[in-house]
């Protein structure tokens, strides 16, 4: 609870003083949103409630175009902004995959020739299991995959990428090995766990309300320090607080999320940065952006300027020996 | 019985003045960006998003599926006038429409594609609004060996047909499937075959081979041969028009074979690509005018623009029921659904009735809102051809690579497109067919996927191919049809001489 306060104290510090400066620099021609997903996805999805805010409640004076850039897992879109260097028109949207991407491919960027911006939330991931699986909690869940190793398939988005790294920490935590099977997003894991074909995922909670709403999955444990915030019942006997952390339920991971990230290209004005910073901050600000993050059960959390950076280099650090222990890293 | 009832509630929201003016307006737009090749129903559909955002959301999803009607109709337009597919999947649509256009029936061709799509696009919202629970239900038994044996099932029912020789069948397929793989890999996480090129990062854009080997292989091929088409004498009046309607009939086999092939692709996630392709396939195959086909028979435009537009829509319902989009335009109305604060998925149907059956309403509507639209401009554009080449030769040029710079916004594929405008022009020369490239492009990573997922489920165990009666019986049909002209071939060639050992 002291972690989350100070956290709060110390955006609302970085926003204040990203709000002095704003008033020197101001966009002059359309902004360029850059989404690092095809269309439909959860960072497009993030990127265009953004878009649909700002002209809502005009927080910009020029108008936005959104592209999608998703090839190569948002490599096409990273590539994009390290190309337009120094243009402080081209806003990029993303995850931490930004500065992951290249420990895993060979890519022809580099994370530091991004500028962060902002990160607005943090997606929670949650253990799910199919709902008439006979496993009520995730301690005797484990401990039915531990008695048969390499027998429960888990089922998530494509290869290296989040949901495997969770995987692989809930491996290492306790002990389990399951059968990863990657699919080609959340969406797809989530409706082959409600059918059936495979025996757990690590979904966000947006990916999956739809069919634990439905009653064909049930939610296990939530990856995150503290239990989700209080909302309406989803089903009839449960709400997403009622979800236990992981910790609680005996998987001792503390906190495993998803940062949404926004970027400028390298080289451009330090007022830039500090003028959209300020812009997002306006945006999370909108019963739109409440509504949004209720909606898909995100973390409200506003990260800008040094709090952005630290925070960035401990996820990063924190995955990257996740990566290494996997030889996953390329040189 | 209940669904009829939500239906004719759902025809009471969308049946309003401002409904089917949003849909005049959405099937207008589609028909605009469908005829341009490159642009298509995703971009078209993702540009016209923003406006949305202010509307409530069964006017926006009115407004956005018509576009996505109107696209489709218009794609059919460029195959048959000009060989060059403005959406993938009208590409089968090539196959005679554009050399019945060649023959000057233009006005037939284009009749016909519109109302046979009609009638696919009809058929597949009539299962929608039967079906949609159990359908639902059943695509929940769909994973990874099943989709798999699903785009098994599109391949085997395409190869052997041809006449070109198998091996250059062979070749083409390979070649397909290796710009399939080109980018970044599911499965493992890596790259492939990009050489280093960034471009290549998100793999090489179907709609870019498309343009490149029909459009531009076609151009340069056109001008070898004289600089004309041979439609220019014939004049399009509107009787031709009513004339072939009345034809229609004679394809009911057709049409209700068609209908049904593209609904199953359209609800197990095979889409509207693999659908057409299937269908052609099965048309020839089982036609009494098998050497018809290819050379201008009205039954091979009639079967993929049947299956395309009953995959097309029956895949709304994956979308709205699990989440899942068949298609990436599907996919972009999903994100559409969830900033207009809609959460697709099972507890749509329960939670917003109002807006699942104002959408399923407004597919009848629009769709014959469509028809009608599309059947008024085919004089229009069946008059282009009669523009001499000279003056259309160089403007179809500009449209495809304005059509290629669309698709990602790069110029790298400009170059790309001209590529395999060579190539197109050198397969058709030393007589390869496109078809086995463009169909193993589509599916070839799709089927892939779903190969090496089942592969690490199974610990790479084959057998799981049949580890239950839905794959079994789509593996064994998948086979029949892949082995069944060659083996009845061998069985009636080891029959024929009365004197051969009885050991064969």
């Amino acid at each position: 609870m002291i972690k989350k306060t100070s956290w709060l104290v110390a955006s609302a510090i970085a926003v204040t003083f990203g709000g002095m400066a704003h008033a020197d620099w101001k966009p002059t021609k359309p902004v360029e949103f850059v989404v690092t997903s095809s269309p439909g996805g959860g960072t497009d999805n993030f990127a265009r409630v953004v878009q649909s805010i700002i002209s809502k409640h005009n927080l910009m004076d020029q108008s936005i175009v959104v592209t999608n850039k998703g090839g190569g897992s948002g490599a096409e879109g990273y590539l994009y902004a390290k190309v337009a260097a120094g243009d402080p028109h081209k806003l990029t949207f993303g995850t931490n995959n930004e500065y992951l991407l290249p420990y895993v491919a060979k890519l022809a960027y580099k994370p530091d020739e991004l500028t962060p911006v902002a990160a607005m939330a943090l997606d929670e991931f949650l253990l799910w299991v199919n709902a008439t699986s006979p496993y009520q909690d995730a301690k005797s869940y484990i401990e039915a995959v531990k008695a048969k190793p390499e027998s429960f398939k888990m089922g998530g988005s494509q290869s290296k990428d989040t949901d495997q790294t969770l995987t692989s920490l809930i491996q290492s935590a306790t002990g389990a090995k399951f059968i990863y099977v990657p699919f080609q997003g959340g969406g797809a894991a989530g409706v082959q766990l409600a059918g059936g074909h495979i025996d757990s995922n690590t979904n966000n909670p947006n990916e999956n309300a739809g069919q634990w709403k439905a009653g064909a999955v049930k939610p296990l444990c939530v990856f995150s320090p503290t239990r989700l915030q209080e909302g309406p019942k989803v089903t009839a006997a449960m709400g997403w607080a009622d979800i236990p952390t992981c910790k609680e339920a005996g998987i001792p991971i503390d906190q495993f999320q998803m940062p949404r990230t926004v970027w400028l290209p390298a080289g451009v004005p330090s007022e830039a940065v500090a003028y959209y910073a300020d812009v997002l901050k306006k945006v999370s600000a909108t019963p739109e952006w409440k509504e949004y993050i209720d909606r898909t059960s995100q973390t409200n959390r506003f990260l800008a300027g040094e709090e952005l950076k630290k925070f960035i280099a401990s996820d990063d650090a924190k995955n990257r020996k996740v990566f290494e222990q996997e030889g996953w890293i390329v040189r | 019985m209940e669904n009829f009832a939500s239906l004719l509630h759902g025809f009471g929201v969308a049946l309003t003045t401002y409904h089917v003016t949003l849909m005049m307006i959405g099937v207008l737009l589609g028909i605009l960006v469908g005829v341009l090749p490159g642009l298509g129903a995703p971009n078209g559909v993702s540009l016209l998003l923003p406006l949305t955002f202010t509307m409530d959301p069964v006017a926006a999803i009115i407004l956005l599926t018509s576009m996505y009607w109107g696209a489709l109709f218009g794609g059919s337009t460029t195959s048959i006038l000009f060989n060059i597919p403005g959406e993938p999947s009208s590409v089968a649509t090539t196959f005679d429409g554009y050399p019945m256009a060649r023959q000057g029936q233009a006005a037939q061709a284009l009749t016909l594609a519109f109302l046979s799509a009609g009638f696919g696009a009809l058929m597949g919202v009539i299962l929608i609004t039967i079906l949609s629970s159990w359908v639902a239900k059943f695509a929940l038994r769909f994973s990874s060996p099943e989709y798999f044996a699903v785009y098994f099932l599109a391949f085997a029912s395409f190869v052997g047909l041809g006449a070109a020789s198998p091996f250059k069948t062979i070749v083409s397929m390979g070649l397909g499937f290796a710009f399939a793989a080109v980018g970044m890999d599911t499965v493992s996480g890596g790259l492939r075959l990009t050489f280093g090129f960034n471009e290549l990062l998100s793999g090489i854009s179907f709609l870019i081979a498309v343009i490149g080997l029909f459009g531009i292989g076609e151009l340069v091929l056109t001008m070898e041969e004289g600089l004309h088409f041979d439609g220019i004498k014939v004049r399009v009046r509107a009787r031709d028009v009513v004339k072939t309607i009345a034809t229609l009939p004679r394809y009911w086999m057709t049409l209700l074979r068609s209908s049904a092939i593209g609904c199953w692709m359209g609800i197990t996630p095979g889409g509207p690509t693999a659908a057409s392709f299937m269908s052609y396939g099965l048309a020839k195959r089982l036609s009494r005018r098998k050497d018809a086909f290819g050379h201008g028979e009205p039954e091979g435009v009639v079967a993929p623009e049947t299956a395309d537009h009953a995959a097309g829509s029956s895949a709304i319902l994956p979308m709205l029921a699990l989440g899942v989009p068949g298609s990436a335009t599907a996919a972009v109305m999903m994100g559409g659904l969830m900033i207009w604060g809609l959460n697709p998925g099972p507890m749509l149907f329960i939670e917003r009735p109002d807006f699942v059956w104002g959408l399923i309403a407004s597919m009848y509507l629009g769709n014959i809102v469509a028809v009608l639209m599309v059947l008024a401009t085919i004089p229009l554009f069946a008059s282009i051809l009669r523009i001499p080449f000279a003056i259309i030769g160089p403007i179809i040029v500009i449209v495809c690579f304005i059509g290629a710079y669309t698709v990602a916004g790069r110029p790298f594929d400009l170059w790309l497109a001209l590529l395999f405008g060579v190539a197109g022009y050198l397969f058709k020369k030393l007589d390869y067919p496109i078809a086995p490239l463009v169909l193993a492009m589509v599916l070839g990573d799709k089927a892939e996927d779903a190969f090496r997922q089942s592969m690490i489920m199974s610990k790479g165990s084959l057998s799981i191919f049949w580890s239950n009666g839905l794959v079994a019986t789509l593996m064994v049909i998948g086979l029949a049809l892949a082995f069944g002209p060659a083996l009845s071939t061998l069985a009636s060639r080891l029959a024929r001489p009365k004197t051969s050992s009885v050991a064969a």
